[in-house]
């Protein structure tokens, strides 16, 4: 017998239903700030669902995730700084740099794992973020203004908040579908059996080395985008996009949303970034609910918001 | 069936229009630094801008005034950040306050295209004062070059032949150095720029410029950075043996902390306590009344004159702010009492202004700034002409 | 010549301050095998303690000893509470566990104190130079920074080396399964190590605050760099961990000092100037990048003290 009420299911389709939804309410309620906060939202969470392929389904734990926001961001102002404001090249310029560094960085770090692992992918974001405090031409620390968002064809208009909103909604959702579809492949087999026990996986004959930095890669271009995606929102750009703090707020909405969970990263995105918004209206101590808050969610909801809903569902009676 | 509900939305928003378009209130918006070290000059802000609002009543032309203070944590990002919630969010008339160029720089889009009235109390980007004006934006604070070029016409006059110069690296550090350099005629023996706001070690810096042994070091590091300079400074020994010319380094936020450190050290300003104008002693008296134990600075004169200018202007067009071109005239007219007394803005929307210097005396158990000198009158910047407005 | 000495030096009390940071890290890895993010944490706690102390008693070295103290009951107390929740799990566990225990920090002692900072201000028989050798003064109190890390590396020295407790302190980083197993009260060694660590934090907060400042969030910056010393030393290696602090301080002093002029001479003036703090900053994560790749364990590994 099927379960009458599947409680995560219903939940997430109401989240998605909301999303999609989100830009008729602001319209009609004149509350643009809404949408400019959910299109930032959907934005960190193409991220975070990027880190939750190396991260989730990967046992990657990179701290360096930011750098790719940073760089995927800057490809944008650095074009738009020097009048290429076409999105036609700035964008695969952004996916292109991405997805080169996530391979050098890859294959450098790759070789390590554990504690090491974060260490070297986080000394290497620090260093893209130095080499952008060190772009004297670019702003340096004072950072970028993009003063003409990515031009497409028209009627495609990036300054019209909704199409704006409606693109990141289909660029997130189209993530979310590859990694879905990469994970349930046998390429995804492969990286997440790497994670459980990569020396059986070789003992088996899988050169785990090449797909887990495949993965890795993709992963890292999937964040370039955002990067690109976020440069446009902000129309600003900043090394703070890459610091090593950022790296650990896409690594906290990974977690708080679910690890290796299609929607996870969603979730946790959403809940992050909406707590944030709504406790900080309350209190502008905020952040010391959220600490503790996070640790209690690593010692005893491992599984994040899409665990516990997970777990939620299967007590729901038939 | 979306269409028609569109339809019904659109038809209410513009039901509701007229009604909404009625001011009930001003609305304005401060951004400054309200957290880490430099909080103390946030907060002179606000206390002064509370005063302002204190004797207006809290009224400006007739409307009762809600300002809402954002925190921009020393970050442009930050600054950014805050800047489009009080423009997106709260729909505020005003916008006010950014200590810092970079974080000025950051948000400026923002309020240059929601068409914003930004009344700067202190951040002076040579920018803003050049290409990037914009019918919106006035400042009563300066041009970052302004207060440095007078500091270099007093080291003329001092007869200083050589100099070293300290600044951080950002907009306003740049814009400094460069200010000095301009009108010091003697050479400019060496330049270092520091990373800002992290590097409050200036070891390295004090040392290379000992080595070069030129005949003074000029100085510019607003805020916390400032208390650390000079104690640096006399740590290196230098206190006595190269003496030392600042812009913003030592005001009424920064002295408490320096003390004895500041003695003897000249600096340049716009605005010192002891300016014999009415509405000046009027502001400092009553700000040391309401707030015992401190006193004004030039950051605090800066954002009372913003609130005084900003009020002139929403009487003038008689509370009906929506009338942009009308706002814009009357703060073009600059029709208020300053606390450094004339008050006039060039075609750029950056103040005339004359430039004194100020010097650290010992008051009792205190140290206060006095007036020594007047350096220079009616300096206007040097990027005026690059300003497309007429 | 003068100038290089003196940027030697300030490359030495840089790098010993990154030491005391760095050993407290790299105990606590290697014996609890922990990755404490929260390290920066202590090192501000022990900041504002020794500024707060100071001001109450007039006595900086009085407000010192108290705010040492402090930290390592408040080192003790998180280590009770939190760490020992942490043990055997993922290191993944660890980071964001004591991410989350960043946050808190944070927050508390913007509770407490305010948002503002304060500031430690010297007494006046340290705020003056000293006569290195005749002719050439330096900070004296960047001197006594210098000679107090000193000492206490030494003392650390001694007591991992030739007492019971530094015994217990290798042999837990070695195998800690087996000193658990041959009846050593495991419990108390970490907690007392993980004060100990704390306390180091501390004093090199505390010890900076004069010359930098106290305020929220100073340990984020400092705990990357304290951890790329660890990794680049070998973790569980105090050895190491000091090698490698005097190696970074170096660099990244002399790197400061001189890459601004080496720069000015390939790019313009204003572009130097931006490009010379970030190369010099990039240049310590690159030695770590090389050293992960080279010899992952570090230059001297556990079990080399």
């Amino acid at each position: 017998m099927t379960p009458a009420f599947d409680l995560r299911r219903t939940a997430i389709a109401v989240l998605l239903a909301a999303l999609v939804l989100l830009p008729v309410y602001t319209g009609l309620s004149g509350n643009l700030f809404l949408l400019t906060l959910f299109t930032r939202i959907l934005i960190l969470a193409l991220a975070a669902v990027s880190l939750n392929l190396i991260l989730g389904y990967g046992g990657m734990m990179s701290f360096g995730h930011a750098a790719y926001l940073g760089i995927g961001g800057y490809a944008v102002g650095i074009l738009a700084h020097e009048g290429v404001v076409s999105g036609f090249v700035q964008w695969p310029v952004a996916l292109a740099v991405s997805a080169l560094f996530a391979f050098v960085i890859g294959a450098l770090s790759l070789r390590t794992r554990g504690v090491y692992f974060i260490m070297i992918t986080l000394a290497f974001a620090q260093m893209a973020y130095y080499v952008a405090a060190g772009l004297a031409r670019y702003g340096g620390d004072d950072g970028l203004t993009i003063y003409k968002r990515s031009q497409f064809l028209a009627p495609l208009n990036l300054s019209n908040k909704t199409q704006f909103y409606y693109v990141c909604l289909a660029l997130l959702f189209a993530a979310i579908y590859l990694v879905w579809r990469l994970t349930n492949s046998r390429f995804g087999m492969v990286v997440q059996g790497s994670r459980s026990n990569d020396l059986r996986m070789r003992a088996i004959g899988f050169p785990t080395f090449r797909y887990r930095l495949v993965c890795f890669v993709i992963a890292g271009t999937l964040c370039g985008l955002a990067g690109a995606l976020l440069a446009n929102h902000t129309e600003y750009v900043s090394p703070a996009m890459m610091y090593w703090t950022r790296s650990g707020d896409l690594i906290i909405m990974v977690v708080l949303g679910g690890m290796a969970s299609p929607f996870g990263p969603l979730i946790g995105a959403v809940a992050l970034l909406v707590f944030e918004e709504v406790l900080s209206g309350i209190t502008e101590y905020w952040q010391i609910i959220l600490g503790p808050m996070l640790l209690l969610v690593v010692l005893f909801a491992r599984g994040g918001i899409d665990g516990l809903l997970r777990l939620a569902s299967r007590k729901v009676p038939t | 069936m979306r269409k028609a509900l569109f339809a019904a939305g659109a038809a209410l928003l513009l039901a509701a229009g007229p009604a909404a378009a009625q001011q009930k209130s001003i609305k304005i918006g401060f951004v400054s630094t309200f957290s880490g070290p430099a909080a103390s000059i946030g907060n002179d802000m606000r206390n002064s801008f509370e005063l302002a609002l204190d004797h207006m009543g809290r009224k400006m032309g007739g409307l009762p005034v809600e300002v809402i203070y954002e925190d921009d944590a020393f970050k442009p990002e930050v600054g950014k950040q805050k800047t489009d919630k009080l423009i997106e969010s709260d729909h505020v008339d005003f916008i006010s306050g950014y200590i810092w160029s970079n974080v000025l720089l950051a948000s400026l889009k923002p309020i240059v295209d929601s068409k914003t009235f930004l009344v700067i109390a202190n951040a002076g980007p040579s920018q803003i004062a050049g290409e990037l004006c914009s019918p919106t934006v006035f400042s009563t604070s300066w041009n970052n070059d302004q207060t440095p070029q007078a500091m270099g016409l007093y080291m003329n006059q001092k007869g200083v032949k050589s100099v070293f110069l300290i600044g951080p690296n950002y907009a306003a550090g740049k814009d400094m150095l460069a200010g000095v350099a301009s009108t010091f005629k003697g050479k400019v023996v060496g330049q270092e720029l520091t990373t800002w706001p992290s590097q409050l070690d200036f070891s390295a810096e004090l040392a290379k410029a000992k080595a070069a042994n030129p005949d003074a070091i000029f100085v510019f590091y607003p805020g916390k950075a400032g208390v650390q300079f000079l104690a640096q400074y006399a740590q290196a020994g230098l206190k006595d043996k190269i003496p030392l010319y600042t812009a913003f380094t030592i005001d009424e936020t920064t002295l408490p902390l320096q003390k004895e450190l500041a003695l003897g050290v000249p600096g340049a300003q716009e605005w010192v306590n002891d300016l014999p104008n009415e509405a000046n002693k009027k502001f400092v008296a009553d700000y040391i009344k309401k707030y015992p134990g401190h006193r004004p600075s030039f950051y605090g004169a800066q954002s009372y004159d913003a609130a005084n200018l900003i009020a002139s202007a929403v009487a003038a067009v008689k509370g009906n702010v929506s009338d942009k071109t009308a706002v814009q005239k009357a703060l073009e007219k600059a029709d208020f009492k300053s606390v450094r007394g004339d008050f006039r803005f060039g075609n750029n929307h950056v103040p005339i202004q004359s430039f004194y210097l100020q010097d650290v005396v010992k008051s009792g158990d205190d140290y206060v700034l006095k007036t020594a000198a007047t350096i220079v009158k009616d300096n206007q910047d040097n990027f005026h002409d690059k300003c497309p407005m007429k | 010549m003068t100038l290089f000495i003196e940027q030697c030096l300030n490359g030495l009390q840089f790098g010993l301050l990154l030491f005391l940071l760095a050993a407290g890290l790299t105990l606590v890895f290697g014996i609890m095998d922990l990755v404490n993010l929260a390290h920066g944490s202590l090192y501000m706690v022990g900041a504002y303690f020794a500024a707060t102390f100071a001001a109450w008693t007039h006595s900086f070295v009085l407000g010192a000893i108290l705010a040492l103290g402090a930290t390592l009951v408040v080192g003790m107390a998180v280590e009770v509470i939190v760490m020992r929740r942490l043990y055997g799990r993922d290191h993944l566990d660890h980071v964001l566990g004591t991410f989350g225990l960043i946050l808190f920090f944070d927050e508390s002692v913007r509770l407490i104190w305010g948002p503002e900072g304060l500031s430690l201000p010297l007494p006046s028989w340290l705020n003056t130079s000293v006569q290195i050798f005749p002719g050439f003064p330096y900070s004296a109190y960047r001197f006594s920074i210098i000679v107090v890390s000193l000492a206490v590396a030494a003392l650390l020295y001694v007591v991992v080396m030739r007492t019971r407790i530094g015994m217990l302190i290798r042999a837990g980083a070695s195998n800690r399964e087996m000193v658990g197993a041959l009846g050593v009260n495991i419990k108390l060694l970490y907690t007392l190590v993980f004060g100990l660590g704390a306390a180091l934090a501390g004093l090199a907060g505390l010890m900076q605050a004069p010359i930098l400042t106290v305020q929220i969030g100073m340990g984020e910056s400092i705990l990357i760099l304290a951890f790329v010393v660890t990794v680049i030393g070998g973790i569980g290696s105090i050895r190491g961990a000091f090698v490698a602090a005097i190696l970074v301080g170096f660099i990244d002093t002399l790197g400061r000092s001189y890459l601004p002029d080496l720069m000015r001479m390939l790019l313009s003036k204003e572009a130097a100037a931006s490009a010379a703090p970030a190369l010099s900053s990039m240049l310590i994560y690159l030695l770590m990048a090389v050293v992960l790749v080279v010899k992952p364990e570090g230059l001297f590994s556990a079990g080399g003290k």
